[in-house]
């Protein structure tokens, strides 16, 4: 493998690995306010990047995301609001089926909104030929894209939660819910604004990818499954080691390219979930005695 | 004794149908009622595992898969090439390779049908086995991923093997037969008798788990269902339960899947999806998840409908909706609704707060 091609298989790697990571946040974010594991995260990504193509036939690309965003955002409370925040102490059993049933419903719905065909959203800045050269390799300025979006998002989370008083909530309701009912803080707007975040950032994700990996109705179950092995393999609820397990994942795949047919490129990501929820399910960032205490 | 009596209603409402499509010469029902039934085979078995042993599977249609496609894979590839090979030789001396000419007259060397069927029941226990080990001491999310992304393996897999004909499946896939003027097959003439033999397994299939659900082990999986650590603590085995019922589903949803390949002449990657998974447990959870009877009748109905094309091109999206309504409103399943105290609890209720 010559330097430049491994450079080339790093970035690709890192590309698809923060993306993985913000949906494996989103992940956390529910988690960490309800104890439930959201199935319908990959639907979040697919309907941002399915809005944004959208909407940019009747705005400027920017406005287009910015609505698609917030139009995800609502899709995410309306969820919640319907379908979960009535609900008393449910068993984990209905809300994983429950889940699973809003992510078929929601792909449903956009397979019959935009039909079976393959979109993308225009390149940001250039376009499909356009690349800079990086250390002998050649990038596309769209990766750049999705790498800084992405880590802005996740940088502005983390100050989020530690510095607004929104955040703080949020994160008292996670170390436990009663405790911050009795503090005056409503428990059940929380969680609604969980799941609006968890929408926004996957939709936001969606958006900035669309152009390097295409969107249609159906990559949502993918980027689900893949987000959700990274935030096992960061252990659950723990953020910011979702970011190293996921750019871990990603350079592990794009890697994989190398030696085994692209086929199995997907098998190799369920045989790391599989191996790790075996092997060390508090994951591997993660300690053994905090996860004993959650309930999964 | 009078537990068997569901069992002869069942019976005689099969023959029953059967004696109706014949009077109203609607035969054509038949096929699709003979499919519902090698589904639903998958669905009582997973309802055991689900309602009984409390444990979630999201991976059952890669079981079915393995049986279907291993079945589907010996019967059809051809060892006229390797015919010369010690091994083949040895195979076809015990009987356990059948030789026919295809339609240009070229020579066919495969596995015999049950040979092949047993095969691939034996494969898919043994996956059960190895992967029961370790999933099954996950808990809630953990076990829907682990299961989960073993079935989307399973489906990649397929897709991506030259040897299980990628996104075309295989086709071709000849008959089965039983016994002697008994064969599994799609053949016009043979549609009555493979209604029977489908629906003989469904019946054979109840038997068993009837005695077993009413045995010391039935007993003991409603213990793990309902709490595992005390049922643990009282002695029951819950680790080996738990794996004996998830290799004996596996095994069921692979022995559906052999005969209801070989009846369709044919499998596809579709068989493996995990729709097809997504779509076995909302059956279940609409059954009422405890329930055999209402795992089998519901199993009968939703795929009796949707393969008669009734939801036409939402049905996946009727089958989400069913997942949703019933965990929402009726976790405890639609038969078990109980409507009437139900209702006659809120006239109370009413009553008492004027």
């Amino acid at each position: 493998m010559t330097p430049e091609l491994f450079v080339q298989y790093i970035f690709a790697g890192l590309t698809y690995g923060i993306i993985y990571a913000i949906v494996a946040i989103g992940f956390n974010i529910i988690y960490n306010t309800t104890g439930i594991i959201n199935f319908a995260q990959g639907e979040f990504v697919m309907l941002g990047g399915m809005l944004a193509v959208s909407l940019s036939k009747l705005f400027p690309l920017p406005l287009a995301i910015v609505l698609a965003v917030l139009i995800t955002m609502a899709v995410g409370a309306l969820i919640e609001m319907v379908f979960i925040r009535w609900l008393d102490r449910p068993s984990v059993l209905r809300m994983i089926i429950i889940t699973i049933g809003i992510s078929i419903l929601s792909r449903e719905a956009a397979l019959h909104i935009w039909g079976e065909s393959v979109r993308s959203l225009p390149y940001f800045v250039g376009n499909e030929v356009s690349a800079v050269a990086i250390l002998g390799a050649r990038v596309s300025p769209q990766v750049l894209w999705v790498m800084g979006v992405c880590t802005v998002m996740v940088v502005a989370l983390s100050l989020f939660f530690r510095h607004t008083l929104t955040g703080q909530k949020m994160q008292a309701c996670s170390a436990n819910r009663r405790a911050a009912t009795l503090c005056g803080i409503n428990a059940r707007n929380m969680v609604t604004l969980s799941f609006m975040l968890s929408a926004g950032i996957g939709a936001l994700a969606g958006c900035v990818m669309s152009p390097i990996t295409y969107t249609s109705y159906d990559v949502g179950p993918d980027l689900a499954i893949k987000g959700f092995t990274v935030a096992i393999m960061g252990g659950l609820g723990n953020s910011m080691a979702a970011v190293a397990a996921g750019l871990l994942l990603g350079l592990i795949e794009a890697f994989s390219i190398s030696v085994l047919p692209l086929a199995f490129k997907d098998a190799i990501a369920i045989g790391i979930l599989l191996l790790i929820l075996f092997v060390r399910p508090h994951g591997l960032f993660g300690k053994k005695e905090a996860a004993g205490l959650k309930e999964f | 004794m009078k537990r068997y009596l569901p069992l002869l209603a069942l019976l005689a409402v099969v023959i029953f149908v059967q004696l109706l499509t014949g009077w109203t010469e609607t035969g054509f029902y038949l096929t699709q009622l003979t499919m519902s039934a090698y589904y639903s085979l998958v669905i009582i078995g997973l309802c055991l595992l689900m309602g009984y042993a409390g444990q979630i599977s999201l991976g059952h249609a890669g079981f079915f898969a393995i049986g279907g496609y291993t079945s589907a894979i010996l019967t059809t590839h051809n060892l006229t090439p390797m015919k010369d090979q010690a091994l083949v030789v040895l195979l076809a001396k015990v009987g356990c390779l059948v030789a026919s000419k295809d339609e240009y007259g070229a020579e066919l060397l495969v596995a015999q049908p049950w040979v092949a069927c047993l095969l691939a029941v034996t494969a898919a226990t043994l996956v059960a086995l190895v992967l029961g080990g370790p999933v099954l001491k996950l808990k809630g999310h953990y076990l829907a991923m682990a299961t989960l992304g073993f079935g989307t393996i399973i489906y990649r897999l397929v897709l991506a093997t030259w040897l299980c004909g990628e996104a075309d499946g295989i086709s071709s896939v000849p008959p089965f037969q039983l016994l002697p003027g008994l064969t599994v097959s799609g053949g016009f003439g043979e549609r009555i008798s493979n209604y029977y033999i489908a629906w003989g397994l469904v019946v054979l299939f109840m038997v068993l788990l009837i005695n077993l659900v009413h045995s010391r082990a039935g007993r003991a999986l409603r213990a793990i269902h309902g709490a595992e650590d005390a049922a643990n603590a009282m002695g029951v085995n819950t680790a080996r339960f738990k794996l004996t019922i998830f290799v004996l589903s596996a095994a069921v949803a692979a022995l559906a899947g052999v005969f209801l390949t070989h009846y369709n002449g044919g499998i596809g990657p579709s068989e493996a999806g995990i729709m097809k998974s997504v779509r076995y447990v909302a059956i279940v959870a609409v059954g009422g998840m405890a329930s055999i009877w209402g795992a089998l009748i519901m199993g009968t109905l939703l795929n009796f409908l949707s393969m008669r094309g009734v939801f036409g091109t939402y049905d996946d999206a009727v089958f989400g909706a069913i997942l949703i309504i019933i965990m929402l409103f009726a976790p405890e399943g639609l038969l078990r609704l109980q409507l009437w105290p139900r209702l006659k609890e809120l006239k109370k209720s009413w009553g008492g707060e004027k």
